[in-house]
């Protein structure tokens, strides 16, 4: 494998190239999906460089709730079927901070200017 | 000239002209194209069209001759919409599509939250908004068009099908679905909602307030408290710091919706239904987005839109730990 250029550097060269001269020859409908594509350009730019320490934190947080191993798919599955059966109730303080800790991690991803996050993460 | 160009010109004498100029699809709105053209008289007018074989990401919308109804019967009330002057059927030259008045105002909802134009009108905004709801929620239910009618329950069981047969896993929206079910309201006094009510769906002037209720696609028989839960749902506030539709206060909402004729609604029961908007939103944007999956509509705004389900997410999470 090679070290570069990194995939973010790829991404980034992309966007610059969209905003500056793609997007100028662009107008209504065309000129709004161009500013979402870079908004998806972005999100995954941030999944690259985030995505793995928040998931493997998510994992650990998991087997201590559900006092079992697995993958986050797996033991994700679990804690949304405990939720839903009411074998595990949402309001445990380990589970209420499970949740709070995983959604701050990915709105960080997904929109990291959304007012939800500062509202949350304080 | 465009095929849609070509039509319109066909009905222009029945709009009121000779012909039409200047037709441009406007932005947003992916279930509905929206376009603007103006007659040959300088009237300017907008299209609101279905394409073909779309259908609403869950189903619900009512046809656009529906649609069409509805706004007049609002106009009957008094509310503010704008003038429906054609109506055009499914497998027409247009298609399914009516044609209304173009309204002078603004929908963007981050400059109706935010923007300078709008820092004088804003405190006045929410107290409009409850004014309007109140109007819309007095509509006779008889002569309408047949309507769907729903619960709290019944709009939790809808969403949560859709979740589950999309087959994500997402806990908050597990326990927000638990949460909602165990809290249920009933259905004491069903009135028409518009279904849409929110920042984004209004059309309003720098100067005067509400100037246009659009959007009725998704009206039906419910809680009059729904519309105004939606209102205030966290997705559409657009930065703005206050919670009715991020310009204004609940309590202006309640005191415009009383000052009108709307029977008094308490605010836990707008909180609610603002809740259940949230995980609504939540469900909706991963149903959009299950269109981007499965080909039906392959543009990057369907794709990136399944993104902002963790927007709803995290503002489920705020309410849920203030219920905790």
């Amino acid at each position: 494998m090679i070290t570069h250029p990194t995939a973010p550097e790829l991404i980034d060269s992309v966007i610059r190239f969209i905003e500056e001269r793609a997007a100028p020859q662009l107008k209504d409908r065309d000129a709004f999906l161009c500013r979402v594509a870079v908004n998806a350009l972005a999100a995954v730019r941030r999944e690259i460089e985030q995505g793995g320490s928040a998931e493997d934190a998510a994992v650990e947080r998991l087997k201590a709730i559900l006092g079992r191993d697995g993958d986050f798919a797996t033991l994700n599955d679990a804690l949304c079927n405990g939720i839903q059966d009411g074998s595990i109730d949402a309001f445990d303080p380990a589970v209420m901070a499970h949740l709070k800790a995983s959604i701050i991690d990915q709105v960080r991803i997904d929109q990291p200017n959304y007012a939800g996050l500062r509202t949350l993460s304080g | 000239m465009s095929d849609l160009e070509t039509a319109l010109n066909a009905i222009a004498p029945q709009l009121g002209g000779k012909s039409v100029t200047g037709l441009r699809r406007l932005s947003g709105g992916a279930s509905q194209e929206t376009w603007a053209f103006s007659l040959d008289t300088g009237r300017p007018l907008i299209l609101r069209r279905k394409p073909a074989g779309a259908g609403s990401p869950t189903g619900n919308a009512n046809p656009l001759a529906t649609e069409a109804a509805l706004i007049r019967a609002a106009t009957l009330q008094g509310a503010a919409v704008p003038e429906v002057l054609y109506v055009s059927a499914p497998g027409s030259d247009i298609g399914e599509a009516y044609v209304m008045s173009a309204v002078e105002g603004e929908t963007l909802g981050k400059r109706i939250a935010q923007g300078e134009a709008f820092a004088a009108i804003r405190p006045k905004l929410a107290f409009q908004c409850g004014e309007a709801l109140a109007k819309i929620h007095a509509i006779p239910l008889e002569g309408l068009p047949e309507l769907a009618r729903s619960s709290a329950l019944d709009e939790l069981e809808k969403y949560e099908t859709v979740y589950r047969t999309l087959g994500a896993r997402r806990p908050i929206l597990e326990a927000a679905f638990k949460y909602l079910k165990d809290r249920a309201p009933p259905l004491a006094r069903p009135v028409m909602l518009h279904g849409d009510f929110r920042n984004g769906n209004i059309m309003f002037h720098p100067e005067t307030g509400v100037a246009a209720i659009l959007d009725w696609e998704l009206v039906h028989i419910g809680d009059p408290a729904e519309d105004m839960g939606w209102l205030c749902t966290a997705s559409w506030r657009f930065g703005g710091g206050k919670p009715v539709g991020g310009f204004g206060d609940y309590a202006d909402l309640l005191a415009g919706y009383e000052a009108a004729g709307g029977t008094p609604i308490p605010l836990e029961r707008v909180l609610y239904w603002q809740m259940l908007g949230s995980l609504k939103w939540g469900v909706m944007c991963e149903g959009m987005y299950a269109s981007f999956a499965n080909g039906t509509d392959p543009s990057v705004e369907r794709a990136m839109i399944g993104r902002r389900t963790s927007e709803c997410e995290i503002d489920l999470m705020a309410l849920l730990e203030q219920a905790a």
